[in-house]
């Protein structure tokens, strides 16, 4: 039998990536399925002399469709290929029911009972050969994280089977679940590990919101400290030692004070190159996103990644889920809120996870107005950190403050109620370390494939208006605002225009103004409320419509103009 | 003695016994794990009517107070 493509499909959590990246080479790719936001990922397998594709569908329950996610994943069905149905032996009754759903469609299908490791110790006997008669398709015992059963795996494909079943009710298969449970799985005494007991300790109010805290403490100094070692220890060294000279030579042979030598390398200061400040397209434009950026989108990554796989998320949000309410959310909500503080267009995408409009909304104003990208953090840390730590904590609590201000007044006004939590909270599972670095490399070269261009764009079409005198034009309409309201000089509007573009270039616009502390804290503080970047406006507008996003933007402005106000009467 | 799933104690283990609610909500509960019949044991339950988390088979999930409310189980007390 010739493959043409093959799905993985399974209940969420059942460590279907895990198989997945097992079973793929390198090139893996995140897509959206047509027409939706639901993204999946895809791969190659190689079989034999042919590269089969594979695809990872989104997790569901049932083949009914109850949400987005799901709507794909039986829209992937109909299209065909061979089913790998990825099942948790841990949790059997509760899987099957997918399988047999699937065994009703006309599509192979191949079982592979993951975690198999995780069944000894959980003291879950599971005969596997009765299984297989009962289901009557191949079944595997894997385990995606050592990698163990995963050829024999792959040399079973071939016998995957069109079961034909007969299309019955739900209770039926309940019923029929019932007696194979009976028949091919035995419990005995289970062994508590470590992980077990802290998954306890993590979902227990009294314990587990002290250790959120802490763990979103130590995520945070970590990411800090892998961001600032990379910047310090390896790019700016490798900037200054490698770069530099090249850009000096370069600086020399244009001439100072030339069109081309403003576009390429910008203003000089005090006679040398300053990477920081110069805002040249070849100086700026190339060590902003590569050496001040990139390192802390890395480490932010590398340590959602972990917590991702570890299964600690699920528990984040049920912890939260109560302060959510108040501010019109429900807990599942806190995943937007974190994507987003790596970059608000994953975050915004992810927005769809919540089902109602309302909260959609409330989501998107929350997130567009305060909460700031990792790129944008890392210029307002390099910026205003240098001032003293004190002034982070204006910014940053401003931000939060902000929220949940927000948050409240709108779960106030607006009509309806948040939806309820309903979640699983899988166990917890030791990240594999491939896993978490194919999906930081995936990040992080969607990171330099999007904002890089951006970036250079920006600093380029800056310079272009700089030139144009394009930004003075601006400068002197809004003058009033800039100086009168907020206490900004009137070169601040050039930085507010890129940040429609970059928010992480206009922060750094601010650095060669010469601000007081004072202003800088405020000229920060408004980049991050005005508006969110032109790509997370498209996300959203695409995810609201219109209509609503009209609504969000004059928020915006409201806010940004009062925030801005408020600073500046009462900072000293 | 039957009782809703939010006076059920944490730690304290007994049998579902009724879900009221539409097609949809049952539906995606049983697909879940929790329908009438199985073993269910509160794990937690959060501050000023909080998520209540269950654990049933080998699995936790967490549910929202007012869908707690009408979960129905049967106890021994």
């Amino acid at each position: 039998m010739k493959i043409s493509k093959i799905l993985l499909m399974g209940n969420p959590n059942v460590g279907k990536s895990a198989v997945f990246s097992r079973l793929t080479g390198a090139q893996v790719m995140i897509s959206n399925y047509p027409g939706t936001t639901v993204e999946f990922t895809q791969g190659k397998l190689k079989l034999g002399e042919e590269d089969v594709l594979i695809v990872d569908v989104p997790g569901t329950y049932t083949l009914e469709a109850t949400c987005k996610a799901e709507d794909v994943a039986c829209r992937m069905v109909q299209e065909g290929g061979l089913i790998i149905n990825i099942v948790d032996a841990t949790n059997l009754e509760r899987n099957l029911h997918l399988t047999l759903q699937l065994l009703e469609k006309d599509i192979p299908v191949v079982v592979a009972l993951n975690m198999w490791d995780d069944t000894k110790h959980r003291g879950i006997y599971i005969d596997v050969k009765k299984l297989e008669e009962q289901l009557g398709v191949p079944v595997v015992p894997v385990c995606g994280l050592s990698g163990e059963g995963i050829k024999e795996l792959v040399r079973r494909l071939p016998e995957a089977e069109v079961k034909h079943s007969v299309v019955s009710s739900d209770n039926q298969k309940w019923e029929r679940i019932g007696r194979i449970i009976e028949g091919v799985q035995k419990l005995t005494h289970r062994h508590h590990t470590l992980l077990e007991i802290l998954e306890d300790l993590s979902i227990k109010p009294l314990t587990g919101l002290p250790i959120a805290l802490g763990i979103l403490y130590c995520a945070f100094w970590v990411i800090r400290f892998i961001g600032e070692s990379l910047i310090g220890y390896l790019f700016v060294p490798l900037f200054d030692k490698l770069w530099l000279p090249v850009m000096m030579k370069l600086s020399v042979f244009l001439g100072e004070g030339t069109f081309l030598h403003h576009i390429l390398i910008g203003n000089l200061i005090n006679g040398s190159i300053d990477f920081g400040q110069s805002f040249g397209f070849l100086t700026t434009g190339i060590f902003m996103p590569i050496a001040m950026i990139l390192p802390y989108i890395f480490s932010f990554y590398l340590i959602l990644g972990f917590l991702e796989d570890l299964g600690y998320l699920p528990r984040l949000a049920v912890l939260v889920d109560n302060l959510m309410h108040r501010l019109g959310l429900h807990g599942y909500a806190i995943i937007p809120f974190i994507l987003g503080l790596g970059c608000n267009v994953p975050g915004a995408l992810a927005i769809r996870v919540l089902e109602e409009r309302r909260e959609k909304f409330i989501a998107a104003t929350l997130m567009a107005i305060s909460i700031p990208c990792m790129a944008q953090i890392a210029m307002i840390v390099g910026l205003v950190g240098q001032r003293g730590v004190k002034y982070l904590a204006i910014v940053f609590g401003t931000l939060f403050f902000l929220l949940i201000i927000k948050g409240l007044i709108l779960n106030r006004i607006l009509k309806g109620a948040s939806p309820e939590i309903l979640i699983e909270i899988p166990p917890y599972r030791m990240p594999q370390i491939t896993a978490v670095f194919k999906k930081l490399w995936m990040r992080l070269s969607g990171f330099l494939k999007e904002a890089l261009p951006f970036v250079l764009l920006g600093v380029f079409f800056v310079n272009v208006l700089h030139a144009l005198k394009v930004i003075d034009f601006f400068a002197y309409i809004f003058a009033p605002i800039l100086t009168k309201l907020w206490g900004l000089p009137q070169e601040a509007i050039g930085a507010l225009m890129v940040g429609f573009l970059r928010k992480d270039v206009a922060v750094g616009m601010l650095g060669p103004l010469n601000l007081t502390t004072k202003q800088l804290v405020i000229g920060s503080t408004i980049l991050a409320v005005y508006f969110p970047c032109i790509a997370t406006y498209a996300v959203l507008i695409r995810e609201l419509g219109v209509k609503d996003m009209v609504k969000v933007t004059a928020i915006m402005i409201i806010v940004a103009l009062s925030v801005g106000a408020l600073l500046n009467f009462f900072l000293p | 003695m039957t009782i809703d799933l939010t006076q059920l104690q944490p730690g304290e283990t007994g049998i579902v016994k009724e879900i009221q609610g539409g097609h949809g909500l049952v539906s995606k509960l049983q697909s879940m794990g929790l329908r009438p019949g199985k073993k269910v044991t509160k794990v937690s339950s959060h501050f000023w009517h909080g998520p209540q988390t269950l654990e049933i088979d080998n699995m936790q999930i967490a549910v929202g107070f007012g869908m707690a409310k009408r979960i129905f189980i049967e106890v021994k007390r």
